[in-house]
């Protein structure tokens, strides 16, 4: 709570005031009942917020719980509201916003299928190594990477990939976690 | 030890275990074991209404009148989406429902079978929470949580779909539980250190007021009295929105009337020019903001609200409490107490000087007529010869709700029940009914116009059956008044469809029920026509024929903040069309 002195003029913010839009990471911690995940979607919709990238999956498989991790954006009013809507949410144990805290650990994977012949096939190659990515399928005439990294990073490397012979991309969304030994 | 009983068996057990006695519904094909189970007892009364819609806001009526849970038994299909409207409804005037709804067979879903539709699929948005079961040995537990999550923290509705095979099945019965639930935990008591924080602004406050809403009346008949103590004991003015009406009782010198857009002067007045605000279980809802970036500009304010969602949602508080209402002015009042803070008398006399100079507007007052019933003459004599009974208010949605707002005034909680959030034209008289019969001895009115009051007319033949003697209001003025003061404001008068070119005559519609009809349209004859209508043993349906084009003031048009109201006496056909502004113009 931000009241230890009450300010002389009440701090809200009109539409004049407009405040920045910023990127968080949502952790959200579910039961993995029927239905969590469009309750999850449907709150976004429903109320106008952004789904930038979204990943579920049953992470505790004896408690039946499920991990939904959702990158969103919005002025930070707007993500406090978030949270709360999420939290009304009778399925939802925690929700934790990781961006805000300083704890993102976030990671992703991407597949990248690039083809391609002579100097461009060896110069994709070369790139990849610098990257990390693992040539998972090939032929003479085309790659399919696998790269996992930052998100930022993925993004360099399609970057690069579109000179080169880009054909499709398929990402996982981000998956994140805390820093740190407790739970998040 | 777990009993084995069918499905439908439960479902009646489970309804026994958490004290229901009355339940409204209609039968179809899904729910036929259940109802079949309904006829071989007597424990739960089934009140059948005449249409589903009708079932939940019965349930909400009964709801709000009694603080109990009100409980709806619907069909698939058909059944369980006319239940989507008083799904809504409650959801957005948090009353705690209980839906039942029949299901086609599990191995028939997803296959367009005759009456299936994705009923948790569409209520998901419109409810707290839903649960399909498509397992018997869930069904016990889960209606026991949907009681628990129905009226725990925020109360709301919640819908169970149980599917015709799980309600033939057999298996186990389990009773209800005390254990917690796994995540749904609400905060019920406050941080103590900003109940303190609380308490030392509201003390230094030189310009106090008391906002309160539905969660003053949903937290229970203590957080009322709590309420009433607080506000005494300080001395503080107090105004409420539409849904808090009756939780401080409006015969008192502190309260202000209500507030928002078709509020008192005074009341808005005080809003905007206060320096401490003290919400109690309110959302800052549109209606009672006005154009946000000039709310109450001065103010420190304070919040509390059992739903943290609530907070800094459309205005930003200083002073933020989580926590159920009883229980935090019960720590408030104690924390004041101990203190005893010497306030600013000074401040606080040129404050009430400043509030009765407002007063003195009369921003209520109106061109009364010796040919015509004013509506809110009307109003003020339902009110003056009803006011010593026991009685029950409940509203439809427009002009007649605000006026009913504005001249029926209330000293007890639970004894108004309106749509407030979602403003559901059609709501008065099957919530007069679930009132009715919550309170059988009691006088329950239906304050109606008569757009809203067709809309869910069938469920007259439900309070015949019944024995329910409702008494139906209507303000009549051959307008959906509302909708045509709205034009008027926006559209340059031009009336779209406003006007209903041939209402039913509602004396003969009134019989044809087997209801008594009752006509005034004449202010001289009026009071002896509301006597005949309250003396008279059965329901009634009273047509009460007014002016039929007066408009609804006070009024802060859309866009507008608190102190650009527009008053009722002497303002120009001109100036109300000029009164919104572009802006204005886009806002409901």
């Amino acid at each position: 709570m931000n009241m230890a002195k009450p300010l002389a003029k009440s701090h809200y913010v009109g539409p004049g005031a407009v405040q920045a839009v910023v990127s968080r990471t949502l952790s959200v911690l579910v039961d993995n009942e029927p239905g969590v995940l469009a309750r999850v979607i449907g709150l976004f919709s429903g109320r106008g917020y952004n789904i930038d990238s979204l990943t579920v999956t049953e992470t505790e498989h004896e408690k039946h719980l499920s991990r939904i991790t959702i990158v969103t954006r919005g002025t930070p009013d707007v993500i406090e509201q978030i949270k709360h809507q999420l939290e009304r949410l009778v399925p939802i144990h925690r929700v934790r916003d990781l961006t805000n805290e300083g704890v993102a650990l976030e990671r992703e994977l991407a597949l990248i299928k690039v083809s391609g012949k002579g100097e461009k096939r060896i110069e994709a190659l070369r790139i990849a190594e610098i990257f990390r990515a693992k040539v998972v399928d090939t032929s003479t005439e085309h790659f399919v990477f696998e790269v996992t990294g930052k998100p930022s990073k993925i993004e360099e490397f399609i970057q690069i990939m579109t000179e080169l012979g880009l054909v499709e991309v398929s990402r996982t969304g981000i998956a994140a976690i805390g820093r740190g030994p407790v739970s998040s | 030890m777990a009993r084995t009983m069918t499905g439908a068996e439960m479902v009646l057990e489970a309804l026994k275990d958490q004290g229901v006695e009355h339940i409204f519904g209609y039968p179809g094909g899904a729910v036929l074991p259940i109802y079949d189970e309904l006829f071989q007892q007597d424990k739960v009364k089934h009140i059948l209404v005449r249409q589903e819609g009708g079932a939940l806001h019965a349930a909400e009526g009964y709801a709000r009148s009694s603080g109990k849970v009100g409980v709806a038994l619907v069909t698939s299909g058909p059944g369980a989406t006319n239940a989507v409207t008083g799904l809504t409804d409650a959801l957005m005037d948090s009353i705690p429902l209980v839906c039942i709804t029949g299901q086609v067979p599990t191995h028939l879903i997803g296959n367009d079978a005759f009456q299936e539709c994705d009923t948790v699929g569409i209520t998901r948005p419109c409810t707290k929470h839903n649960w399909l079961v498509k397992n018997v040995n869930d069904l016990a537990r889960i209606l026991h949580e949907a009681f628990y999550i129905a009226k725990a923290g925020r109360p709301g509705p919640v819908v169970v779909d149980i599917p015709k095979d799980v309600q033939f099945a057999t298996g186990n019965y389990v009773g209800p539980s005390n254990i917690a639930h796994k995540t749904y935990k609400p905060r019920v008591k406050p941080d103590q250190t900003a109940v303190r924080d609380a308490v030392d602004l509201m003390a230094r406050a030189k310009k106090p007021v008391f906002y309160t809403g539905g969660g003053v009346i949903n937290s229970g008949p203590k957080a009322s009295q709590l309420l009433r103590e607080l506000v005494r004991l300080t001395g503080y003015p107090i105004t409420s929105t539409l849904m808090g009406l009756g939780a401080y009782p409006a015969s008192d010198k502190q309260w202000l009337g209500m507030l928002g857009m078709h509020g008192t002067y005074e009341a808005n007045l005080a809003m905007h020019d206060c320096d401490v605000m003290v919400a109690v279980g309110a959302r800052f809802d549109d209606r009672i903001t006005g154009r946000l970036d000039a709310f109450a500009p001065n103010s420190l304010k304070i919040q509390i609200d059992i739903d943290p969602s609530s907070i800094n949602k459309n205005v930003k508080v200083d002073i933020p409490i989580v926590g159920d209402v009883a229980y935090t002015l019960e720590d408030m009042l104690r924390v004041w107490k101990s203190k005893a803070p010497q306030l600013d008398k000074a401040a606080h006399k040129s404050w009430w000087k400043q509030i009765d100079g407002w007063r003195a507007k009369k921003s209520l007052s109106y061109k009364n007529s010796n040919d015509v019933i004013m509506p809110q003459y009307a109003i003020e004599r339902l009110f003056a010869l009803t006011k010593d009974r026991d009685s029950y208010i409940t509203t439809e949605v427009g002009q007649h709700q605000m006026w009913a707002a504005q001249f029926y005034h209330f000293d007890e909680p639970n004894r108004w029940m309106t749509s407030g959030g979602l403003g559901t034209m059609g709501y008065g008289l099957p919530a007069a009914i679930g009132a009715q019969l919550a309170h059988p001895k009691s006088l329950v009115i239906d304050i109606a116009g008569d757009a809203s009051i067709l809309m869910n007319i069938q469920e007259a033949s439900t309070a015949v059956q019944y024995d329910l003697p409702v008494k139906v209001f209507i303000l009549n003025n051959q307008y959906m008044g509302m909708v045509r003061q709205w034009q008027q404001l926006l559209h340059g008068n031009r009336l779209s469809h406003s006007y209903t070119e041939s209402l039913p005559d509602f004396v003969k519609l009134a019989e044809a029920y087997g209801w008594t009809g009752m006509r005034c349209d004449d202010p001289a004859e009026l009071d002896d026509a509301i006597r005949a209508m309250i003396e008279t043993k059965g329901p009634v349906i009273f047509d009460c024929r007014v002016a039929t084009l007066a408009n609804c003031f006070p009024m802060i048009p859309s866009g507008k903040a608190h102190n650009e109201m527009l008053l009722g006496e002497d303002v120009s056909d001109e100036e109300v069309e000029n009164a919104i502004g572009a802006e204005g113009k886009v806002l409901v």
